[in-house]
């Protein structure tokens, strides 16, 4: 199997958007296009990866929308719908679509257009997601955050600043993200002093409500050196799921979904957890990030925040995490995230991170779907 | 109403019940949680909730001990005044949030249930 390289990337401005869900798709697909210097005419297959756009704005197809906008047509075109994970899922999928030969060029756009709904009506159309049992009780997912921080702080007798110092650390990443939806920083006092959101989490261990829009194409190594001097290769990419039922899980501080995926996508890609030089982890909520190191390898069981306290995941440290500034600074558009966080891969890997680059040959980027229900780990390489 | 949760084959019991349980084997029977009292795992107040849904909302995770044989369950609690290792039991509530103001559609399931009180 040839292996399947990524030559352009691009991500619009997250944040309010004044744009709907078409405009979003179209900019990020024409400016990666742009990026790769490939035609609309080159493109064979279109993933849209996309949560809710029926739900947040009563616009469906928007696969279709999108491959007629862009004179995609006759492409095939597709939405891939993962909820927050859609993104990594669109990632697998347009990296199965060249890998199998079915496709040579195909473009990925994911997008999302929340912020013209309120807090409380966004956070509703996320809980859809739930188990009846849990949406009858008001179950979200910032509570089931608020659940299972409480449940690792207690069991690894972390300190609740380890948390803190996951937002603290984000935002100051965002700053230099030109498209990051927070480009400020915040101090430790500011984060345990917010308001309480799921108890013991507060306001600034939450990722904001986000308009957004991130995009790759993906193509043959062997057609990837037409158009580019250097391109990213995926190197390892897989999916898994846990229970839909976040208490049926034997441990509330396990992800079987990230465990799963990252022993796949390691498996597949030759590499390890050491041999990562920098991680864009789905930190949708602080507790995220703990438990995503410690899936993924980066840290033994009820560690992660030791790691996060000694600096190790800073931008100068053993292990960068979340350059972009995570969904935390950077936002959460939920189709688009996984999208993005595989840009900044792109962009660290390749040395076109700006103020934010790191020394990197081998990058990961981890997507988490529901709490947890969903998860794809997507391993990138430098082109050869 | 009763709290219903599936046994298996095996042995093991899942609340909710599923068409197929742990290890692939088949429902069996079911079993009242709501005749057991259960501890507290782990607890969470929420004041960012929902339409529909009681401002602030506590919930909680409780595991059950039924013969010898765990299971968890998710669900309200009747006050914020609980701490992890409590004892609560199940208390009966006819409508758990309102089910004309939020997303799913009212008819797609049942809105009654159990919230979960100190002994």
């Amino acid at each position: 199997m040839e292996p399947v390289a990524v030559i352009g990337a691009s991500m619009t401005q997250f944040g309010q958007r004044d744009a709907w869900i078409r405009e979003l798709l179209a900019d990020a697909g024409i400016a990666c296009l742009a990026d790769a210097g490939v035609e609309s005419a080159d493109v064979e297959h279109l993933y849209v990866s996309n949560m809710a756009s029926g739900e947040f704005q009563g616009q469906t197809g928007v696969m279709n929308a999108l491959a007629h906008d862009l004179d995609l047509m006759p492409a095939y075109a597709e939405r891939v719908d993962q909820t927050s994970s859609s993104g990594g899922a669109g990632i697998y999928a347009a990296w199965r679509s060249v890998a199998s030969g079915a496709s040579e060029m195909s473009l990925l756009v994911g997008a999302e257009k929340m912020t013209h709904k309120t807090t409380a009506e966004a956070t509703d159309v996320i809980a859809s997601i739930t188990h009846p049992v849990e949406y009858k009780h008001g179950l979200t997912l910032p509570s089931f955050a608020g659940l299972t921080a409480r449940h690792y702080l207690d069991r690894f007798d972390a300190p609740r600043e380890s948390l803190a110092r996951v937002a603290v650390k984000n935002h100051a990443n965002g700053v230099d993200n030109p498209n990051a939806q927070f480009r400020k920083e915040v101090d430790l006092e500011t984060v345990l002093e917010s308001p309480i959101v799921a108890d013991p989490l507060r306001l600034y261990d939450f990722c904001p409500i986000t308009d957004g829009s991130a995009a790759l194409l993906f193509c043959p190594e062997s057609v990837a050196r037409e158009y580019a001097d250097e391109y990213v290769v995926i190197a390892g990419v897989d999916g898994a799921t846990d229970t839909h039922v976040v208490h049926e899980r034997p441990d509330p501080t396990v992800m079987g979904g990230v465990v799963e995926s990252g022993q796949a996508a390691y498996e597949m890609s030759g590499y390890g957890p050491e041999d990562v030089d920098v991680a864009e982890l789905h930190d949708m909520f602080t507790i995220l990030e703990f438990l995503q190191m410690e899936g993924l390898g980066f840290a033994e069981r009820g560690e992660a925040w030791q790691l996060v306290e000694e600096g190790y995941t800073e931008r100068d440290g053993e292990l960068p995490v979340n350059t972009s500034g995570g969904l935390k600074s950077k936002g959460h558009p939920l189709g688009a995230s996984g999208v993005a966080q595989a840009v900044e891969i792109y962009e660290q890997l390749l040395g076109e991170a700006g103020p934010r680059q790191v020394e990197a040959d081998v990058g990961l980027a981890c997507n988490v779907g529901g709490f947890g229900n969903c998860v794809i780990t997507t391993i990138m390489e430098v082109g050869a | 109403m009763t709290m219903e949760a599936y046994r298996y084959e095996d042995g093991s019991i899942t609340f909710p019940g599923h068409p197929v349980g742990p290890g692939g084997t088949e429902p069996v029977g079911t079993v009242d949680l709501s005749e057991y009292t259960a501890e507290v795992i782990t607890w969470t107040t929420s004041t960012a909730t929902p339409p529909g849904v009681r401002e602030p909302n506590h919930l909680a995770i409780v595991e059950f001990d039924v013969d010898g044989e765990s299971v968890r369950a998710i669900g309200g609690l009747t006050t914020g005044d609980v701490e992890v290792g409590d004892e609560v039991r199940p208390v009966y509530v006819a409508e758990l949030r309102d089910p004309e103001a939020g997303i799913k559609t009212p008819e797609s399931q049942e809105w009654d249930g159990y919230r979960f009180e100190p002994v």
